[in-house]
Order: structure tokens, then sequence, then C-alpha cells
């Protein structure tokens, strides 16, 4: 497959050629299941669109039965942006349901396999997107990350994935999950495809109030890997992580050291204080965010006795397991008597956790930290719910304390031949440093 | 022996150009569901922007109450399911609205005042309308997501009188800041009513019923009337806690008496916390000078009008409850005519003939028309008498031309000190013995010349010189 780059430099033709492929490509590998559909918006470079972010015209359903036959009537602000800078939205791409999950195994239309391993998950939510990209048929996706959902998969199919710091990229048109975690980001072949892109979403939006009100300076011209930088290293961080996790961010610390940065040891509070801050914030605000789906506009209307019977018939059809169970999650820490306890609770654990990470950047540049304490797992192989938001340890802090991250591939895992990603953490906004430490990284382990 | 207190609840529907959140217009004149858009709709993916037109506005009102205006406030969301609340929840402003600790001065007709205290002053998003139409519902968004101002008092008021001094002032402030249409019936202005009762002397708070749905005040004082005759009676037969809880309930009023909305048990739980999609509301030095200087408002313009026209309190009370009469009033006194014939002729004369509760404003006599009324009493065109069949008269054929009225009619009145010399002279020459009578020492004649006089004239010569030439000639 051929890069973003490269794909921007393509005529019209080579692009048509190209779209042709990925349709025969989507068709022949149908088992895979990262497409939806396969929708087409202008005749830029493809890009493949997660199922939550609004293209005009288009049924976007967040993965879940209970918005389909929706049409969107309107455009997400940053696929606007991609129009206006010559990429067409290409394709909707499976998804855990409203973005819940971190296997893309409660989609409505079935889960995403792993292009690596079919007995493996490819991660999510964003499962749809990272697949396609390593699967050769994407150019690039768009995905979104509330608490690592760009990420997670990125680093179990073995891609790149970015998220941005929270306020970079708008929000508007992008169907919320969690709004003070939400960021839209790229998921690539590689780092600089990845800043390529980012590049086009960025920027200030009058129509997302939490939108960053500040100048932006586009990243991938300047993209630069010779930079030599601080990064800190969390030896008792990882202590949680798999020996393949542990044997990549050895190999990751090597590389950063023979590519002339400065490592220097850090350390983050235990992560178990995160998952409660994440699933208490996140859940509260998607149970506000959910409840717009009343079945009245949305879903399959049905007969009821009531309109409390309509409600509670709608929504109990129409959303999926995980999503119900995060619906009342969020109604439970909000509900009076309760709210102190929890959601004021994990608000101030919130705030601790910005504390702590802008602590550390007062003396280093990056951060490197392991996107999952595992590599891609099987099917099936979270018995738990809650085991399954342990995977995402990592993950969730980054979106609390709202900083930009990128996640790419180090190397195969020992134990199951799967990729490993890791991450680099930056500071609020200082997206070129992240880039540029990436890109650094990146390029030392092609050595 | 029970004293009854009263907190209320204003919504106050602001009256800016486009909604609290997104660009659609405010007016609701529309096609159902034509002023909607992604925001107001609620569809996935659409965010709110805050219209800085609604700071604007709190600011104004915040300073009519002398309130503290909090440059920062921020936005919490509201969770409720309804089906004319797109989103299934309300932004609101519950832990620091925008403004806060205010107070508002009513007067009674005894010219006493009393301060009631005002809690806050928070901005919210109004929701849709459902139409009921036999089975089936509809549901209209026009109006989900027009900026509403909550004015929340402290149960500060003990009885309906007060409650209606209240919001008889509070509608007049708000229509001096022109920040609200404050239009009762059509919805602009909804007052929910908190009331309980207490054995005189008490100083707890008892158990608070909520009465919703009144929409004029008449019926607030009634609702409340039947509400406290519940909750005393209740007291009274040893029910109290049993009966009264705290809950909302309904006024209705085909059958003059409030009912229970919801249980106690299915009481809501909104479930509040802070709105993530928005940032704080933040006023600045610039928009905070600029708002602050706010019209004249209602006691200031009474108080005025008391000490620049002499008028009685109780008369610049009644001019100035109303802007618009206030404003008729200052357009009539342009036109230079005297302050105390343009407030008989305001609030007797004119307000006298209006019907149907129809105010000086709304009725089809303009300000300019009464004043040139008045002017034609104060140039001697017309006597008093006159004037008030030419008002009759406009008001009747739906005309303003006061001069072709009084031609018309042949009201003109006669000034002219010759011919009304002539006309006496006549009368006093047939009248010797009358005159005789009257030298003699009997006053009550004079009034028979003048009677002749004017009636020898058609009415139409000037009484008051009449008078003063009748008293020249008898002298």
């Amino acid at each position: 497959m051929m890069t973003l780059k490269e794909a921007l430099n393509a005529t019209p033709a080579q692009l048509e050629a190209l779209k042709a492929e990925i349709r025969a490509g989507v068709a022949a590998q149908k088992a895979l299941n990262a497409y939806i559909d396969v929708e087409n918006v202008g005749a830029g470079v493809p890009i493949l669109i997660k199922d939550n972010i609004q293209v005009k015209d288009w049924s976007i359903t967040s993965g879940s039965a209970i918005l389909k036959g929706y049409i969107a009537p309107y455009n997400a602000t940053v696929i606007d942006k991609m129009l206006g800078a010559n990429l067409s939205p290409f394709g909707r791409a499976n998804m855990d349901e409203f973005a819940m999950g971190s296997s893309t195994e409660s989609s409505c239309y079935g889960p995403t396999l792993n292009p690596r391993n079919p007995d493996y998950v490819p991660g999510g939510s964003s499962g749809g997107s990272a697949a396609a990209v390593a699967a050769g048929l994407a150019v690039a996706a768009l995905g979104s990350d509330t608490g690592g959902s760009i990420r997670q998969p990125a680093a179990f199919c073995g891609v790149v994935g970015m998220k941005p710091t929270y306020g970079r990229v708008s929000r508007y048109g992008l169907g919320a999950y969690a709004s003070s975690l939400d960021q839209i980001g790229p998921i690539t072949q590689n780092v600089e495809d990845a800043a390529i892109l980012y590049d086009i979403l960025a920027g200030h939006d009058p129509m997302d109030s939490t939108s960053a009100n500040i100048d932006y300076t586009p990243i991938a011209p300047r993209l630069d890997a010779t930079r030599k930088l601080t990064i800190a290293i969390l030896p008792d961080y990882i202590k949680d992580a798999s020996d393949d996790i542990k044997a990549a961010y050895h190999t990751a610390t090597q590389a950063l050291k023979a590519a002339g940065h400065t490592l220097v040891e850090a350390k983050l509070m235990d992560a178990k204080y995160y998952i409660s801050a994440y699933y208490v914030t996140a859940t509260a605000e998607a149970a506000t965010n959910l409840a717009r789906y009343d079945t009245i506009r949305y879903g399959n209307q049905r007969s009821a006795n009531s309109l409390q019977e309509l409600f509670i018939e709608g929504r109990s059809q129409g959303f999926g397991e995980e999503v119900k169970r995060r619906i009342m999650l969020g109604n439970f820490v909000l509900s009076s008597g309760y709210y102190d306890a929890y959601y004021v609770k994990a608000q101030k654990v919130r705030h601790k956790i910005q504390e702590e990470y802008l602590d550390i950047f007062k003396h280093v540049d990056l951060i490197l930290s392991p996107v999952a304490p595992t590599t891609a797992f099987k099917f099936g192989a979270k018995e738990t719910p809650l085991e399954m938001y342990l995977s995402d340890m990592y993950t969730i802090s980054i979106n609390l304390a709202g900083l930009p991250a990128i996640a790419l591939p180090i190397e195969n895992a020992t134990s199951n031949g799967m990729p490993v990603g890791l991450q680099l953490i930056a500071k609020p906004y200082d997206e070129q440093t992240l880039f540029d430490g990436a890109f650094s990284l990146e390029t030392q382990l092609k050595h | 022996m029970f004293e009854t207190v009263i907190g209320l609840e204003v919504h106050v529907q602001l009256n800016t150009k486009t909604k609290l959140f997104c660009s659609c217009p405010t007016s609701f004149d529309a096609r159902p569901n034509a002023h909607t858009c992604p925001t107001c709709l609620a569809l996935p993916g659409a965010l709110p922007v805050l219209n800085q037109e609604v700071l604007h506005k709190a600011i104004m009102f915040g300073t009519a109450i002398d309130a503290t205006i909090n440059r920062t406030s921020f936005f919490d969301r509201k969770s409720y399911f309804y089906p004319d609340s797109p989103s299934a929840f309300q932004i609101t402003q519950l832990y620091t609205p925008v403004v806060e600790h205010g107070k508002l001065e009513i007067t009674f007709e005894d010219g006493a005042t009393k301060t009631i205290r005002i809690n806050r002053a928070h901005i919210e998003a109004d929701a849709g309308k459902n139409l009921h139409d036999g089975a089936i519902s509809k549901v209209d968004l026009n109006r989900a997501g027009t900026p509403l101002l909550e004015i929340v008092s402290e149960p500060d008021m003990r009885s309906a009188t007060e409650v209606t001094l209240y919001l008889k002032k509070l509608h007049s402030i708000v229509r001096y800041l022109d920040i609200s249409d404050a239009n009762m019936q059509e919805g602009s202005f909804r007052v929910d009513v908190n009331v309980s009762i207490r054995p005189k002397g008490d100083t707890q708070l008892y158990t608070r019923v909520e009465i919703k749905n009144i929409n004029s005040f008449r019926f607030i004082e009634k609702a409340i009337e039947m509400e406290v005759g519940r909750q005393i009676e209740a007291w009274e037969d040893g029910v109290y806690a049993r009966e009264i809880v705290q809950e909302t309930r309904l006024f209705d009023q085909a059958k003059q008496e409030t009912r229970s909305m919801r249980g106690k048990e299915e009481a809501a739980d909104y479930r509040y916390f802070p709105e993530p999609d928005l940032l704080p509301a933040y006023i600045d030095d610039a928009m905070f000078a600029k708002y602050s200087q706010i019209p004249e408002l209602p006691d200031q313009k009474r108080n005025r009008f008391v000490s620049e026209y002499g008028m009685s309190l109780y008369n610049a009370d009644v001019i100035t409850s109303m802007l618009e009469t206030a404003h008729y009033f200052e357009a009539m006194m342009r036109e230079g005519i005297s302050a105390k014939n343009a407030v008989s002729w305001l609030t007797v004369e004119l307000q006298g003939r209006l019907k149907g509760g129809m105010t000086p404003a709304q009725s089809p006599i303009d300000a300019l028309t009464l004043a040139t009324l008045i002017k034609r009493i104060e140039d001697n065109t017309i006597s008093g008498k006159a004037a008030k069949e030419v008002l009759d008269y406009l008001l009747e054929h739906h005309t303003l031309d006061i001069d072709g009225t009084i031609e018309k009619l042949g009201l003109k009145q006669n000034s002219d000190t010759g011919a009304i010399e002539a006309i006496i002279d006549v009368i006093l020459a047939a009248n010797p013995d009358k005159i005789a009578e009257y030298k003699a020492g009997k006053e009550k004649m004079f009034g028979f010349f003048v009677g002749q006089t004017l009636k020898a004239s058609q009415g139409s010569a000037n009484p008051q010189m009449v008078n003063d030439l009748l008293k020249a000639k008898l002298s």
C-alpha cells in the first residue's frame, strides 16, 4: 500500500486505481470485517473513517444498532478539513459500539479480526481503522481515542496511532463517548504519515468550545529525527506488563540511547487509580451523552403503552451489553448521594494525575510507556469486563491528563509473534517534539 | 395563627437574536421544527457554543438587582428523559450561577417597602414543546435551546400580595432592561411558586410544595390561596406529615385546585455534573463595564417623576410600572404640556376608556395625539369637557384628527372678549331683577349668569373668560 505522503503526490488516475484496489481488497478480505461499508466522497486520497465521525449523507452509526438507518446531515469539522486538503473520506471503519471497548468485539456489525492473526483481536475501539491500515486496505484512517482507542489497536495491529492534545482537533461531528476525553487522531503506516494527517486535522474550531484557540504550526514540514531529547523511562511502572512488553521496552530504550537521546528514570502513581478515575469520569459523561438515543428520534420505534416503557424497551434492545453496563455505571456514580464519593473524587484524582505528568515534564521532553500490558489477546480471552478495563491501564491516564501521545510498533513478541507497540507521551500542545521523538525512534529501529 | 412562606422561581426567556448554544433564530411563529440545527436537535457529534449575548443580558439583570456577578460561571448537565428535550439533559448552572445574592424592593400601596432577597439567577436552555393531538403526540423543537434566565428568590414572601408585588416589579425590571418580552401568556415569563406554612412565630421552614403551570397574576394569587388552604387544613386535621410532601403540583385553572404532578417515590434524580462540552462562561472587564451600564429602572423613574413633575407616588407608580406607559408619558411631556394634565388624561381619561386590559401604549391613541388634545385645552381652543367628547369620538371613529373632530363637532371654544361681552350684555340687559338680587348678596345668582351666557353661546364661550368678564361687569 502506498503511503499517505506518496498518495498525496499521486495523479487522479492513480488515486482512482488505488480506490479500485482497496475495494477489491476489502471484498477479498471480507472476513477481516475492518470496513462496514465502502462509501466515497470526493476524488482525493482515500482515508478510512471511523464509524463515529459524521460524514454528510453517510449512515454513521457508532457501531450501534440503535443508530442503524441514521443518516448524518452534516460533516464533522475534520471531514471538511480533509476535503479541503485533497483527502477523500473512503469507507466506514468498524469499531466497538459507541467506542466502548478494547477489542472491537462489541460492534453491532460483528468483530473485526487482527490481520496479523485472525484468532486475535485487533484492539479497540478503533479496531477497524487499525486493522485496515495493517492489512494494506487503507492508506490511513481516522480513529478516536477516549482511553486508548487509537493507540491500543495501533499497537495490537502493528501500525502508528496518535492521540492529539485534548483540544487540538475539533470534536465537532464526533459522536461523543466521553466529551472531556475524546480526541480524533490519525492511524497510519508510519510516523511521518501520522504527522501529515494530524496537520490536516488540527487547528482551532469555533464550533467546538473545548477546541484550543491557539496558533497552530504544521509539524510534518519540520519533522526532525535528529533532535536530541530527554526522555523519561518508567522502570516501576512497567512491572505489571508482560515479558513481551518488557522486552520491547528494553529494545526501545536501547534504540533511543543509540539515537543519542538522554534517558532519565521517572515514577508514576499506581495505575489502579487511573482505572477508577477513568471509569467514573468516562461513564458519567457517556451516560448523559447517550441519553439522547431515546428511540424517539433514533432506532426502531416500538409501540409501547407508556412513554417510560418506550424509553426502556427501545434502549434495552438498541444498546449492546457493554454500552448498557457503562450507562448504568455512569448513572450510578452521578446519582444523588453518590456524586461526591465517586464523581467529585474522580475529578480530584484526575487533577493529581495531570499534576504528576506536568511535574515530570518540567525535566523531560517525552515519556516512554507501554500502550497495553500485553500484546493483542485472543478472542474471548477476557472473561470479565474488569479484566478488559485493566488492559487500558497504560493509556487512560493520558486522556485524563489531556496529553498527546503516539503509539508505534517496536518489534514482534517472542511468545506469540504479535506486534508490540509502545507509546511516547509529550506535554500539552508539544506535538512537534512528540513526532520528532517518534520519528527518531522509528528511524533508529529500522537500522 | 399560620404564616405563609413563599419563594419563587421565575423563568425569563431572554430575547436574544439566536439560541443559547447555536445560531438558530429565536422567533416562534415559524413552522414547527424549522428553527433547528444539529446542535439544538442534539444530533450525534454536534456541540454547544455559548451565545455571548446571553451573558450581556445576565450582567444587566445582575446589576439591576444589585447582585454579585460571577466573572466566571459554570454550566452543568441536568438529566431527565422527556420527548421535548432532544439531548435528554438540560444545560443549566447548578453549582456556580452567573448571578448570585441580589435583592429587589417591593412597595406596598401605603408606601411601605420590603426587600425580597434573590438567591440566584442562572442561565439555562429551554426545552421544546410537546403537542398532543388525540392519540398522537408531536414534538416541536423550535423553542429547544432558547436561553432562559431562571431567577430564584429566597423564601421571603409572606402573602399572595407580596408575591404579586414582587412579580410585577421583576417583570417591570426585565422589561426596562429589555432583556425579555416577559409575556406570561406566551410563556416568556413563567412562574413556579414554592409554598409552605408554619405556625406564626416559628422560624423553621416546613415542607415546601412547588406549584407549576400558572400563567397569569390572577391565577397565582388563586393558586397560593388554594394551596395554603390545603396545607392549613392538613395541619389542623393532624395529617400534615402524611399529606404535605415535597412535590410538584399543577394548578388546574378550570377546577381551581392544585393537584400532584408526580409522587415522591417518582421524584427525579437529575444526576447533575459539570457540562464537559463547554468552557466556563467568562466575563472580562470590558464586557462587564459595557453591560453594567443599564438604563433607568422603574423605581428610579418613579422617584424622578415624583420630584420632577410633582406627581403623587401612586400616580408615578401607575405610570412607571409598565415601561411602555412610562415611555408614552415621556413622549407626551416632550410636547410641552403640563404634567398635571398629562397624568390625568393618561391615567384617568384615556386608561378609563380602554377595555380588556388594554394599555395606553396598545391603544389607537398615540402619545402625540393625546398631548395635542391637551394642548387644545391649554391654548383655550376647547374646554376640558369638550376634550372628553373629542376623545370619545377619536376612539369610536378610529381617527387621530383632533382639529378636524373639534371642527366637526363644533366644539371650538369662543375666547373672543368682544363677542363674549356682547352676549353678557344681552343677558344682563334682560335680567335687571336678577342683578339686583345678586347685588343684594344672593351670590348663587352668579351661576345663573354663567349658565345663561354659556347657553346663549351654545356652549362655545370659554367658561373661564365668561367668569372673569361677568365678575368685572357685576362688580
